[in-house]
């Protein structure tokens, strides 16, 4: 097959792939909740000098779908989490309703802060697209809406 | 049987909990007594207001934004309440023991609404206070002066005395007015 062809089917496939991102609906989730945990046997690791980080220094979240900070301690001491101390076996459950970027002081981190990003709705194909794009950077990039501890 | 039970009371009466703009802490526990003393005169304990809401937040005099903005928007709340807004008692402690005296607070806090009330203490007193609620607090110099980077969500404690929520910064006064009645419908 000639190198031409090749490029002409890449370029197809291409923009089968974006127009796919673009146009199809965005898929159904059972909770907007976006759940961080603390488990059990944390605090014993971190006395035991592992650097465990469970919440990251920047989480976003989008309006409509994952919308709903959910934090919780199942360690068995007393934890801050993000904004929130927790006591063993409670929960932190924050709705956000506006897009914005929200600042908490966070003792968690060494910055002392942590910030929350929630973004519009994605109803338009534009949006949809940059929608999936950063799900897609945070799956293989710095996955700053999922655990890393 | 009995767990299965227990479990079955604690998921039915979280389910009976009203839906709150602010972040819902679950199971709630005991707002953690204060021990401080009080813009009002005398000693500040959350007891004292049992039966009422309480908005607590935490900040300080000198604050130049997060403060001023969030005691406007209690205020606003509680003038927004009508009549409900007796039944709310918004209390301020101090990040700043050194310059917040309970004169300079009740001056203060007076600007934006002769209801609220101020605790203050000394250092150690105000840091077993923080690290109950988890407040951050920290000094920071400028000039020959100082700042306090400090936590700026303000807590909901219900009328049994139990931490329900935490409100982040920059929250509208209506949100204070759906939570605060949600609660007192309770």
């Amino acid at each position: 097959m000639s190198r031409r062809r090749w490029l002409s089917i890449l370029a197809i496939g291409f923009f089968g792939v974006v127009s796919w991102a673009a146009l199809a609906p965005l898929p159904d989730r059972e909770s907007r909740e976006q759940p961080f945990v603390i488990p059990e046997g944390t605090w014993q690791r971190r006395m035991s000098g592992d650097l465990v980080d469970i919440l990251p220094q920047q989480i976003r979240l989008t309006l409509g779908i994952n919308d709903v900070l959910l934090l919780e301690n199942q360690d068995t001491v007393p934890q801050t989490f993000g904004p929130a101390l927790l006591m063993p076996g409670q929960s932190f459950r924050l709705p956000f309703e506006l897009a914005s970027e929200y600042q908490f002081a966070c003792t968690a981190h060494s910055s002392g802060q942590m910030t929350i990003i929630v973004d519009p709705f994605p109803a338009s194909p534009w949006g949809r697209l940059r929608w999936r794009a950063l799900q897609l950077a945070g799956t293989f990039g710095n996955k700053s809406h999922e655990p890393n501890g | 049987m009995t767990v299965v039970a227990l479990l079955s009371a604690m998921v039915t009466l979280a389910a009976d909990r009203p839906t709150l703009k602010a972040g819902v802490f679950e199971p709630p526990r005991a707002a953690p007594e204060l021990s401080l003393d009080s813009s009002g005169g005398g000693k500040l304990s959350l007891a004292d207001y049992r039966g009422k809401v309480i908005l607590m937040g935490f900040g300080f005099t000198s604050c130049p934004e997060v403060c001023p903005t969030t005691l406007a928007t209690l205020a606003q709340a509680r003038k927004r309440l009508g009549a409900q807004g007796e039944q709310v008692q918004v209390v301020y402690v101090t990040v700043d023991p050194e310059r917040d005296t309970a004169d300079r607070m009740r001056a203060y806090l007076g600007g934006f609404d002769s209801s609220f009330v101020g605790g203050t203490g000394a250092p150690a007193q105000l840091a077993t206070v923080f690290k109950n609620y988890g407040v951050m607090a920290e000094r920071k110099p400028i000039g020959n002066s100082y700042t306090v980077a400090h936590s700026s969500s303000v807590y909901l404690i219900d009328q049994k005395g139990l931490l329900r929520g935490m409100m982040p910064y920059g929250r509208l006064p209506d949100d204070y007015v759906h939570d605060v009645r949600a609660l007192l419908s309770e």
